[in-house]
């Protein structure tokens, strides 16, 4: 299947190929990739694409994937753990 | 890289602007380090709106002349995608007398620097953007030539160009130390290498206070939290960004369709905190609910925060200083994306002892060891 034809972000409509040419462009986390593509920006706020993206990154620099850091999770959706609330963690 | 000509520290659009500027000029050897990653900062945070409606004329002339250059960016740096210049105005709503009649000032200095802002009525608003609440405002002022940048892609777009012309960049490079001898500088040292080099640019944005203090010097600014919401991408609704500098609100519709806006805390504290809080939404729903009702339909889908580098006249530092080649950036107090270009033209001119206009002199840090003299820029957010 094409590259350009397999849709990786749903929200801002961002395929594989464009995941690619970024990551070819020297562009090789994800809060980056974030700034130039939009992924994990829209209504879904990374909720589809993010473990995808995760994925590609870590092919792509030969790493585990649990060590790729995803995008900053912001409010309003997330997941709270009870304890930061009971504790009023402000944590950006 | 252990020896560079210059190095940058930020590569925030400030620091990427001179980048570009000097390289264009032909200077070699530039490094630019950055402690996280690409636009981890203040730009990727900011508002993305670039507007000429201020109450200094130093704030209108660099307004004018970076707005100049974003009309013909793409161009000017060979960029393969599009800054995203929209000239959808700035609507900047009054609601009072006594801000209306600061307005009226504000025209007639605008105007006497060739910016296109005009004063209006209500229902002249009313007819640019239909579905103000008219009991919000009193009067408006508008001009048609302010608008919007995406600050990601003119970032790449400067970042690209930069790179092409040989400079060098360094990510998650933090800088540890600048050495210097004789008050000259000597050496940069980071967390990965150190740098030999007798020129430091100061570009560092929210901690540039820190990196001064490097080299001994004590520059007047300090950091504060401002924080911002987005919407859902929602039909074209709203042409120009839309702001009251008395009600505490800018918001404004990108390109993409989803909707912008951000306010001040005027209890935030000076420091680097750049987290959400739930005062801000609650506070920022309240406002545009009253001055704009059907941006307020739209589902807000996140909030961040990003820092504003104050100054005590809420005017940039463009300038060298007391340290043999260390030079300044900063104290954008919260406009740094949109005077980008200006920076690099005047602080590139200023490295390379080129004659600088008589204006730009006025952008020099020892402006404050006057304090009494000291003209201060009301119209912000």
């Amino acid at each position: 299947m094409n590259k350009k034809d397999i849709i990786i972000c749903r929200c801002e409509d961002v395929s594989l190929a464009d995941i690619h040419e970024a990551l070819d462009m020297g562009y090789r986390d994800f809060e980056s990739i974030k700034r130039i593509l939009r992924v994990g920006m829209g209504p879904c706020q990374g909720q589809t694409c993010a473990h995808l993206v995760k994925n590609e990154i870590a092919r792509y620099n030969k790493v585990n994937p649990e060590s790729v850091k995803i995008h900053k999770t912001r409010p309003l959706i997330s997941g709270v753990v009870l304890k930061d609330i009971a504790k009023g963690d402000d944590d950006e | 890289m252990n020896r560079a000509n210059i190095v940058i520290i930020g590569a925030g659009i400030s620091g990427l602007s001179i980048a570009y500027n000097l390289a264009k000029k032909g200077m070699k050897d530039i490094c630019v380090v950055d402690k996280s990653h690409f636009l981890a900062g203040a730009t990727a945070r900011c508002g993305a709106g670039v507007r000429q409606q201020w109450a200094t004329e130093l704030n209108c002339i660099l307004a004018k002349k970076s707005i100049e250059f974003f009309a013909h960016a793409n161009e000017t740096l060979g960029y393969h995608r599009d800054i995203e210049f929209k000239q959808g105005g700035y609507l900047i709503l009054s609601s009072s007398e006594e801000e209306d009649k600061q307005f009226e000032k504000n025209v007639k200095l605008q105007n006497s620097l060739g910016i296109p802002t005009k004063h209006l009525s209500k229902e002249e608003a009313l007819k640019i953007v239909s579905h103000l609440n008219p009991d919000s405002f009193t009067s408006a002022t508008f001009c048609e030539t302010d608008g919007h940048v995406n600050p990601f892609l003119m970032s790449e777009a400067y970042y690209l160009a930069a790179q092409k012309l040989g400079v060098e960049f360094h990510f998650f490079t933090e800088v540890k130390n600048i050495e210097t001898k004789h008050g000259k500088i000597t050496k940069v040292i980071t967390d990965k290498f150190e740098i030999e080099t007798n020129k430091v640019v100061n570009a560092a944005g929210g901690y540039s206070q820190e990196i001064g203090a490097m080299v001994g010097l004590d520059i007047p600014v300090y950091s504060e939290n401002h924080e911002i919401l987005v919407t859902e991408r929602a039909k074209a609704m709203l042409g120009p960004m839309v702001m009251s500098f008395s009600k505490n609100i800018y918001c404004q519709q990108v390109p993409h369709g989803s909707i912008l806006m951000g306010r001040n805390n005027p209890d935030a504290l000076h420091n680097h905190d750049i987290s959400s809080s739930w005062k801000f939404l609650d506070d920022m729903a309240k406002t545009v609910n009253h001055i704009l009702p059907e941006v307020a339909k739209q589902r807000v889908i996140r909030t961040w925060g990003g820092s504003y580098n104050i100054s005590p006249d809420f005017q940039p530092i463009i300038s060298d200083s007391s340290i043999d080649g260390f030079y300044i950036a900063c104290g954008y107090s919260g406009h740094g994306f949109m005077f980008a270009p200006i920076t690099g033209e005047l602080l590139s001119e200023i490295i390379l002892g080129e004659p600088l206009e008589d204006y730009a002199k006025a952008l020099h840090m020892d402006r404050f060891k006057n304090m009494d003299k000291i003209d201060k820029e009301h119209s912000v957010v």
